[in-house]
């Protein structure tokens, strides 16, 4: 029943790895960039989930809920600054316009 | 070669291509999160039932929801919109399509090039064996992420603690 094959799922990651470095280079809405950065990571954890499946080895999940937390920490850290550049009076979320954050 | 965990993988990749080209942050959002439902079936697919529901759980669960919450806190305007479509005319999709593709085809290069056979695909890893592996040989890596989420928190209320005092 399970004989998934990992190949397809590292070229699946990798796939959807470029694709979130695309948004991250492309898009300048930080909301898009964030999210491009969240596709980047899940890209990993599947190339990590992969090759525990090859393995046949517990590591591969354990990783993936360490990615699960850098992710959460990472998106909180930045959803808070868009926040404050929100509140700081920016009426757009242009990356290009951040030098003017302040304090 | 199991043709369900292509078809996932081909959704998985179709939904976060129309994620990261859409103007609207919503629909984006929407998109993301059928993606990250396509990765969850991946991972039960690949055996791995515990990281499939943490994925629907804590991803799809709470951090999109996280970006759900600012996209209705900040209340994106018209400008934004067309300066994104502005955006979008241009030719700003050369370049980094070109490095994103040599990117992916040496990466798919490298990783293609090693003979990985299909190796003891057997049962599926349950939660009980990850816990183990979670608190006994990595004991100290929970330990330096609960030091990660730690400052994540004071450092997120340390940036957010002003909007509430302001307006």
């Amino acid at each position: 029943m399970n004989a998934a094959d990992p190949n397809g799922a590292l070229i699946v990651a990798v796939i959807l790895f470029s694709l979130g470095a695309l948004g991250v280079l492309v898009r300048r809405n930080l909301l898009f960039m964030l999210m491009s950065t969240e596709v980047m990571l899940n890209a990993a954890c599947l190339a990590f989930i992969a090759a525990g499946n090859r393995w046949h080895l517990a590591d591969g999940q354990v990783m993936f809920i360490m990615i699960v937390a850098f992710a959460a920490a990472e998106s909180a850290v930045g959803l808070a600054i868009i926040l404050r550049m929100h509140a700081a009076g920016r009426a757009t979320l242009d990356a290009d316009t951040g030098n003017r954050l302040g304090g | 070669m199991n043709i369900v965990l292509e078809l996932y993988g081909l959704i998985a990749i179709g939904a976060t291509a129309l994620a990261i080209t859409r103007t609207i942050p919503v629909h984006g959002l929407l998109y993301l999160v059928v993606s990250l439902l396509a990765l969850a079936c991946m991972f039960d697919e690949l055996g791995a039932p515990f990281a499939a529901m943490l994925e629907i759980i804590v991803y799809a669960g709470a951090i999109i929801v996280l970006f759900v919450f600012v996209v209705m806190m900040i209340n994106l305007g018209q400008p934004d919109q067309l300066r994104e479509k502005g955006w979008f005319a241009g030719g700003a999709w050369i370049g980094p399509g070109v490095i994103a593709a040599l990117l992916m085809g040496l990466l798919v290069y490298g990783t293609q090039r090693s003979t990985m056979a299909v190796g003891t695909a057997g049962t599926p890893i349950g939660p009980q064996q990850v816990g183990l592996t979670l608190y006994g040989p990595y004991i100290l890596t929970v330990e330096l992420s609960s030091f990660l989420l730690l400052a994540g928190l004071v450092s997120a209320y340390h940036i957010g603690r002003r909007i509430g005092g302001k307006s």
